[in-house]
């Protein structure tokens, strides 16, 4: 585990105007939630949650930075350098599931939501974004359970944000698990609501990475290390932080607001 | 009755002679301060410089079959930020070690009085740093600085100094002399050891900084063979680091001449308990062969 291979992209798929999944077969496992270290050759290496588990492995990639970019200009037969995969496992437990995807956050929580739905629990699935256009694996969503669509600007289902949505569903229907994954006030929003529900629930949460195996202390969450302890984490364990929702590291490893 | 595997060095009792090395979970207190409590007898701090720092671009590291390649390249909030790390670990109760950095002795001073104001137990100094331009490497090539960078903290602090002692010279022991001879208090050995990977596939080098540190088993004869040449040059003390996974390759180093170890890239495979295990290992070795205290067997294999 953790040796790092240069593969070839298999196949590049455009999800949306600056998002896209990369396709590549490495000699790795992979389980829901779990990530692996992406080498852009040239450019950068960094964190990036597995969407497509099994043979042929997928990452989902928004361009928000330089290396992210470099790598949305990428085309099939490009090679990149993957290592893992690390980072514990969202935990596919409950028979009444809430999925809540805010943006790019589908990205981690796709597989959960495939796997919670192939461990035969009912699954619905908030599939939030700011607008209509940006909106990513409804299909994927759909085939595991019910699709609850949200957008920022209403272009599609409900207007408003995915935590105002999720409380409505809570109230309409019983649930034993809700999963999260999206930006992080998004995240302390839905586990807020769980945590006064008393539903168990658990998000993934995301910090900047160096190492990636648990020994750089870039990623911490106050003592924990989100690549290693996490990324995935309780409600309790996440209520009872002082960084979550609040504050992150920068890459000196100073703490400041997020 | 079980045996001591307390140890004392510059007048710091440990109760173990396991210290989490400079580099690892070490830039924020909380972690620090969860390793001492995981069961390291001590815990030396991330390098620490004057300003706050990002280190090199990803990939800055790479895990190797015998071992691990790194390039940081020295990242830390800077001494000013780093104020309140050290007290969460302190105020713990955890047996600190500030490791600092420079560009000169003056900044290794300033550096060193800082943390010791913040009330860390001792200083290392990373007078060796392979993959920081600018910064260390030019110090451990030549044992007049090491001696220049050495008396100037001394002369700023009263805690112990540790200088870190670099394997890519020829003659180790010289720069333990030099170390000494500056008013070391103690003596790290080894930093990691001048390296580079590349892919063949992309005709680069794997790290973004191209060298990098290899640290990992493939380091431990080296830095065995270090601290046995470096015990045999002078009278201070002796912290053994490189390589050490097992209470056996720690008992190599104590028989070279350490009285501590530090432990790092383990961590990756043993995770913390790694300072637990390796503590039961040395104490369950000790049992099996009669011997009573640590210290009787610091320096057992010189004739």
């Amino acid at each position: 585990m953790g040796k790092l291979e240069i593969v070839p992209l298999e196949d590049v798929v455009k999800e949306v105007h600056d998002t896209s999944t990369f396709r590549f077969r490495a000699d790795i496992e992979g389980a829901p939630g779990q990530f692996v270290m992406v080498w852009i050759p040239g450019h950068d290496e960094v964190p990036m949650a597995l969407s497509y588990l099994g043979d042929v492995k997928g990452i989902t990639v928004r361009a928000y930075g330089d290396a992210t970019k470099a790598l949305l200009k990428m085309k099939r037969g490009d090679l990149i350098g993957v290592r893992g995969p690390y980072g514990n496992t969202f935990r596919l437990e409950g028979l009444k599931v809430l999925c809540v995807a805010g943006g790019v956050g589908i990205a981690s929580l796709i597989a959960a939501i495939e796997g919670f739905s192939d461990r035969g629990a009912k699954v619905a699935t908030v599939l939030a974004a700011k607008t209509a256009e940006e909106l990513i694996f409804e299909e994927r969503c759909e085939k595991s359970g019910e699709v609850h669509v949200a957008t920022d600007d209403g272009t599609r289902g409900f207007k408003g944000l995915a935590p105002a949505l999720a409380r409505k569903l809570m109230g309409q229907h019983t649930f034993d698990m809700i999963a999260t994954c999206g930006p992080e006030l998004m995240m302390k929003a839905v586990l807020d609501i769980c945590l006064s529900r008393r539903i168990p629930c658990q998000a993934s949460t995301e910090r900047y990475m160096k190492c990636g195996i648990g020994i750089c202390d870039a990623c911490v969450l106050d003592d924990v290390l989100v690549c290693k302890d996490g990324p995935v984490f309780s409600g309790e364990e996440l209520a009872k932080s002082h960084d979550f929702g609040k504050f992150r590291r920068d890459e000196s490893g100073r703490r400041v607001a997020l | 009755m079980m045996p001591s595997v307390a140890t004392t060095l510059a007048g710091l009792k440990l109760r173990n002679p396991t210290m989490l090395a400079s580099g690892f979970l070490d830039e924020t207190g909380g972690t620090l301060l969860r390793v001492f409590k995981a069961g390291a007898g001590a815990v030396v701090t991330k390098s620490i410089g004057p300003e706050p720092r990002a280190g090199n671009t990803n990939p800055t590291i790479l895990e190797l079959d015998v071992g691990m390649l790194n390039a940081m390249g020295l990242p830390n909030p800077g001494m000013k930020d780093f104020g309140p790390e050290a007290k969460i670990a302190l105020d713990g109760g955890a047996v600190v070690i500030g490791s600092v950095f420079g560009k000169d002795p003056d900044e290794y001073a300033g550096v060193g009085k800082a943390l010791q104001g913040y009330g860390v137990h001792a200083i290392e100094l990373n007078l060796s740093c392979p993959h920081a331009k600018g910064l260390g490497t030019e110090i451990a090539e030549d044992p007049e600085a090491v001696r220049e960078f050495t008396a100037a903290v001394k002369g700023k602090v009263k805690v112990p100094v540790m200088p870190k002692l670099s394997p890519n010279v020829s003659n180790i022991a010289a720069f333990a002399e030099a170390a000494e001879d500056g008013g070391a208090d103690a003596i790290v050995a080894i930093n990691t050891l001048k390296a580079m990977a590349i892919a063949p596939e992309l005709r680069t080098t794997v790290l973004a900084n191209k060298v990098g540190g290899l640290s990992g088993p493939a380091l431990r004869p080296v830095g065995v063979r270090c601290v046995y040449e470096i015990y045999e040059a002078v009278d201070v003390p002796i912290v053994g680091v490189g390589g050490i996974e097992t209470g056996r390759d720690a008992l190599e180093y104590v028989m070279a001449g350490a009285r501590a170890v530090q432990i790092g890239t383990a961590l990756a495979t043993r995770g913390m308990a790694v300072f637990e295990e390796v503590t039961a290992e040395i104490a369950e070795f000790m049992e099996e062969r009669g011997v009573k205290s640590l210290a009787s067997i610091v320096g057992a294999a010189h004739g």
